[in-house]
């Protein structure tokens, strides 16, 4: 049992470094690598704390666990609440994960203004695991909000060449939602007199208000996923983004709408949940064709990844709507997957962008002859994404499909074509970038991967695996605060679960 | 032992493939040899200890899936059918491996290739041994995926690299069919563990489903939903046109996959469901059309073809056929029983045709061939034993199987087994001529090579005829070493309770009772074709070429192969891009950031502009303004108090 906080701990563990970052002096030179050496020990340590933290964890619990509160805002009866359950835990490991991997992927890639660089990232990963253990509305906004200032700056600073459009269209979009958002929870302030999450998951929400409350988080969460129609600030986001930029934007950012679903939306709005699934299956299901026959269209390979992180997100939204066991596993588990192989798919750009600098596909081919370490990996990565048995990917997929398929068999049958479309335009992607004949001599004088890559990949390597063959270590841990979800749910609407099975 | 029979594979894929570089290409060779026949040996004694003693049993490893009541392991089922395919499997794909040691002695990535032909082998062995429908989908996507790396294994070649996108995507397809047929499974049943669905299918028979709207018996949706993906694997027509493309891997490949084994996963799985099919009449009835109108079609294309292993490949693709209109008509121990010969014979003319294409410095077309059976005897006696097996001339493997087909499709009595049944003689009068056709062009008649190539043309080394040999002892024996366990007295024994057979479908029964006539008409039609070839090939040389002078049409028609190519990418491949690019340019690119975002942006701007203007620095402006909402405070403040 963990008796300090622990919690409280992780999270503000990077911001300590960042602090220290910021004293650093002396010549350019020793402050970019004390800068970069103390980001990395400070990501490595609260990686550390955090896995510290799961096997203190119980694994067959339901509740929050490492409960943390303090007075806040008193007269406002607001607190400062951290706590974690089987939903939060691997969003807050995903994280700290992903962290000192960014960190070491921008180790070379980044040469001006390390020190903020780094300064930003350690502020993002505060602001991330802030949001992913809140327990307190107010408090989740303040870092749900917060998660976007860091980005923002990273795109805008450390970006492309059309950087700033980019920032700003990412800003624009969140920012709608956000507002949104706020007015939100001031209502739900304004009814219930706490902004306690707990609390308000046991609260009978009126029937008119859960639906605007809803409508309200649907736009800032939807956003974030992103869903269909307002998922066109991702493709400029991810393209102007620097490479870290992009793995911590696919690996966590986009994970924080899904998240939003399952700790707000579905339980303190159960019955606004069910009276817009339609509408919810109908963009899912426009996400996954949609955005596979766009992807299929593009020339850029940033774009083009990043198209198929919408389509494989709706598989996410789908699952989470069919308020089924094996959907919500399956959407949790696609999260995660999604979580690993987006994050390595842009790594896999990184590296081949860090040697030619040029994100179009027609610039490569024949990769294989000179880089064969760098295409047997952007090869399982590139598998796993097509969601192949034995990778992280089929797992998620055929969850939320099976969890799909009884409620709705439609929007299985049509989000399955995605799966047909992801196959084609991840493998022509691969071809065009890798096979065929190597001519150009750009890019025959490219290296394969160093051991500082191989470094970066490696666990992500083992999880895809791990993940793919022996998914119970994470289905399990998940399982109840799931459960949960769907049975407050039902309780909600008058379902009976034993009635859901009979076809 | 099952482990080591299923597992080893695996290890020498994974030594071969990650360590490859490191230990060098013998080494490679060596370790993956050597685990295959382990493996094999291994199986062997599993045949003998499940099939032919009757002990049945089931592995179970680790779980995989569990989610709420969806509990799937990982676990090695050995019953008879699936040691019937293990065995097949391992025996075949350690000829292959052997072969292949000689036959890619001059590639620069022998490794690579020997640690993909040892994966494939361990994922087509975790689809046969699978014991639920997750892990029938692991192997029946690895083998897919193994199949589209051996494809386009040598990646510098576009055609190559295209061809294996083709075949991945063609049967992701089928697999989309299988998954959803999984799912309903999974609805229906709620588990997807066989024993306890097959268990379970009495009571659920009667059940409806819907489906996209419609309301479907449930089994009969199952079934259907399956067989797509049964359609995809094993190349029946509609989802075809991956399987020729196919044969841009190397020729080893071409034979272990594309001939013996993962192309028959979709008969296998058929009959592993078979206490499924048995319920679902409507949807057996449209297998044996299918496979049927397969059988044939695939064999008028095979007539005109001039690449040895496209006239092999659409052999194959037509015996497929006859294996699943034998499942149509409840002849599963049939099926099975050509499935296994099939595998001898023609894993032994792809590798046959493989010898042919080394001996020519690669060179694959029949039209530069000719004259050859002086220079390489052995194999040319070796393409004959193939081919008189594949034609079904008495006593050669597939005699015994395909006759046993053509008379239980007669024998089930109604139309369509019937219909099925003239397909299949019609097939099999073409299958003897182009099978001789073939031999005539490439071995007989005057050199077409130039002389360079000719002087090289040589018979292989001993490491690749000592597989051959294998190979044509099955294809000499297998027939009626397997004739009684597989379909004669002694079947139902044998199979146990592996296949299931409602009472009185048993058409295998009702076979060994047909007219004289049945029996002898596809061995006449065979001779009858070997003879047409031998007169047009051997005698009258010039008449093939009047021939498709007076049928030009129907020839070009056949040439082109129904043009299925040509209308799939019409309707396929061409608006698929075609929607993509408009749906990025114009529904992302104008409709949603046009009047979202950017328009926003515009807005923010133009006004901001606007405001900018206000501000003109003159004090009565602002003296003007203030008064304007004074006058509103004012104004709004005496409407709301005297309301």
């Amino acid at each position: 049992m963990i008796t300090f906080p622990i919690l409280s701990l992780m999270t503000f563990l990077p911001l300590l470094g960042a602090l220290l970052i910021m004293t650093v002096r002396g010549d350019e030179e020793s402050v970019a690598a004390n800068a970069r050496s103390v980001a990395l020990v400070t990501s490595l340590l609260t990686f550390a704390v955090s896995v510290y933290m799961y096997m203190g964890f119980d694994q067959s619990s339901a509740d929050f666990q490492m409960v943390e509160k303090y007075d806040w805002l008193p007269g406002f009866n607001i607190a400062y609440k951290m706590g974690v359950d089987g939903i939060s835990v691997f969003f807050i490991l995903l994280s700290t994960l992903l962290t000192p991997i960014c960190i070491l992927a921008s180790w070379e890639s980044i040469q001006k203004r390390i020190r903020e660089y780094m300064i930003a990232f350690l502020l993002l990963e505060t602001m991330m695991l802030g949001m992913f253990a809140a327990l307190d509305l107010v408090l989740f906004y303040v870092f749900f909000e917060g998660v976007l200032l860091p980005m923002f700056v990273i795109i805008g600073v450390w970006g492309g060449q059309r950087r700033v459009y980019a920032a700003f269209k990412f800003f624009l979009y969140t920012l709608l939602g956000s507002v949104l958002m706020l007015i939100a929870i001031l209502a739900l302030y304004h009814q219930f007199g706490t902004t306690d999450i707990p609390s308000l998951m046991q609260m009978d929400v009126p029937q008119a208000l859960q639906r605007w409350v809803f409508l309200a988080f649907l736009a800032s969460f939807a956003v974030k996923v992103p869903m269909w129609p307002v998922h066109t600030w991702l493709p400029d986001a991810h393209v102007e983004a620097p490479t870290a930029g992009s793995v911590i934007l696919a690996g966590v950012l986009l994970k924080m709408g899904g998240y939003g679903f399952l700790r707000l939306s579905l339980p303190i709005l159960p019955q606004a949940s069910e009276y817009f699934i339609p509408l919810i299956f109908s963009l899912s299901v426009i996400a996954v064709i949609y955005t596979s026959l766009v992807a299929l269209a593009q020339e850029d390979m940033k774009k083009l990844i990043a198209y198929s992180s919408v389509a494989h997100m709706g598989f996410v939204t789908l699952g989470i709507f069919t308020l089924t066991t094996q959907g919500l596993q399956g959407a949790m588990f696609q999260m995660l997957s999604h979580g690993v192989v987006a994050a390595a798919l842009f790594l896999c750009v990184g590296v081949v962008y860090d040697r030619l600098h040029t994100r179009e596909i027609r610039r490569y081919g024949g990769l294989v002859k000179n880089m064969p370490r760098y295409a047997t990996v952007f090869m399982i990565f590139m598998l796993a994404s097509v969601g192949l048995p034995g990778t992280s990917g089929f797992v998620g997929e055929f969850l939320v499909l099976l969890g799909a398929y009884q409620v709705h068999t439609l929007a299985t049958f049509l989000a399955a074509t995605g799966v047909v479309l992801g196959a084609a335009y991840m493998l022509y992607l691969y071809k065009r970038v890798v096979f065929g004949e190597l001519i150009k001599a750009d890019v025959k004088a490219m290296p394969d991967i160093n051991l500082r890559e191989m470094a970066i990949f490696a666990p992500l390597l083992a999880l895809v695996f791990w993940m793919g063959i022996y998914p119970s270590s994470f289905l399990n841990p998940m399982a109840p605060a799931l459960e949960k979800v769907i049975a407050r749910y039902n309780d909600a609407n008058g379902i009976n679960p034993q009635g859901e099975m009979q076809p | 032992m099952e482990t080591i029979a299923v597992l080893s594979p695996l290890l020498g894929g994974l030594i071969a493939g990650l360590f490859g570089r490191l230990i060098g290409d013998k080494a490679a060779n060596m370790v993956t040899c050597l685990l295959m026949v382990v493996a094999t040996a291994c199986s062997v004694i599993l045949f003998k200890n499940v099939a032919l003693e009757k002990a049945p049993h089931i592995v179970e490893l680790f779980t995989w899936i569990a989610s709420g009541k969806l509990n799937v392991p990982w676990a090695l089922r050995f019953d008879q059918l699936a040691v019937v395919m293990v065995v097949m499997v391992n025996l075949v794909s350690c000829a292959v491996h052997i072969y292949s040691v000689g036959y890619m002695s001059h590639d620069d990535a022998r490794a690579r290739f020997m640690s993909y032909l040892s994966l494939f082998t361990f994922a087509m062995l975790m689809l046969v041994t699978a014991d639920n429908f997750a892990q029938l989908f692991f192997g029946w996507e690895g083998v897919g995926l193994m199949s589209y790396l051996l494809i386009g294994f040598w990646n510098k070649k576009d055609s190559a690299n295209n061809a294996a996108i083709k075949a991945f995507v063609m049967n992701r397809i089928g697999d989309f069919g299988l998954a959803l047929g999984i799912m309903a499974v999974f609805f229906l049943f709620g588990t997807l563990n066989y024993d306890a669905v097959f268990a379970d299918v009495v009571n659920k028979q009667d059940v409806a489903m819907i489906f996209l709207g419609h309301e479907f018996n449930a089994i009969n949706l199952i079934c259907a939903l399956l067989f797509v993906g049964a359609m995809g694997k094993s190349a029946q027509l509609g989802l075809h046109t991956w399987l020729p493309d196919a044969m841009e891997g190397p020729t080893p490949v071409s034979a272990l996959i594309h001939a013996a084994t993962m192309v028959t996963a979709g008969v296998f799985m058929v009959v592993r469901m078979s206490p499924l099919y048995e319920f679902a009449a409507p949807v057996r009835e449209f297998i044996t059309v299918l496979g049927a109108l397969t059988a044939f079609v695939a064999a008028t294309i095979a007539l005109t073809q001039f690449d040895i292993k496209r006239v092999i490949a659409y052999s194959t693709m037509s015996q497929l056929g006859y294996m699943f209109f034998a499942l149509g008509v409840s002849a599963y121990g049939a099926a099975m029983f050509h499935l296994f010969t099939h595998a001898f014979f023609k894993a032994l003319l792809f590798l046959g045709a493989g010898s042919v294409i080394h001996a020519m410095s690669g060179e694959q077309d029949m039209r530069r061939m000719g004259g050859l059976y002086k220079l390489i005897p052995t194999t040319y006696t070796l393409m004959w034993i193939g081919n008189l097996a594949l034609a079904g001339i008495p006593f050669f493997a597939g005699y015994y199987s395909k006759d046993m087909i053509l008379e239980a499709a007669f024998a089930s009595g109604d139309k369509i087994g019937h219909f099925a049944y003239w397909m299949g003689i019609a097939a099999a009068l073409m299958t003897a001529f182009y099978s001789w056709r073939l031999l005539f062009l490439t071995f007989h008649g005057k050199p077409r090579a130039d002389k360079h190539t000719m002087e090289h043309v040589h018979e292989s080394p001993l490491v690749m005829m000592a597989p051959l040999y294998v190979l044509a002892a099955g294809a000499l024996g297998a027939g009626w070493w397997g004739y009684e366990l597989f379909v004669g007295e002694s079947r139902i024994a044998f199979w146990g309770a592996s296949i299931f057979i409602n009472a009185g479908q048993d058409s295998i029964m009702e076979a060994h009772h047909v007219a004289k006539w049945v029996k002898l008409l596809p061995t006449l039609v065979g001779a009858a074709g070997i003879l047409l070839a031998y007169i047009l090939y051997m005698q009258a040389t010039n008449l093939p070429g009047k021939i498709v002078q007076a049928f030009k049409v129907v020839h070009s028609f056949l040439y082109h192969k129904w043009y299925f190519d040509e209308l799939y990418h019409i309707i396929g491949v061409v608006p698929a891009f075609f929607i993509g690019d408009k749906l990025w340019k114009i529904g992302d690119g104008k409709i949603i950031d046009g009047m979202g975002p950017d328009a926003i942006a515009a807005g923010i701007a133009s006004s901001s502009r606007g405001t900018g203007k206000i501000q003109t620095g003159y004090v009565f402006h602002y003296a003007f303004a203030m008064l304007i909402g004074v006058v509103c405070f004012i104004t709004a403040y005496l409407f709301i108090a005297y309301r």
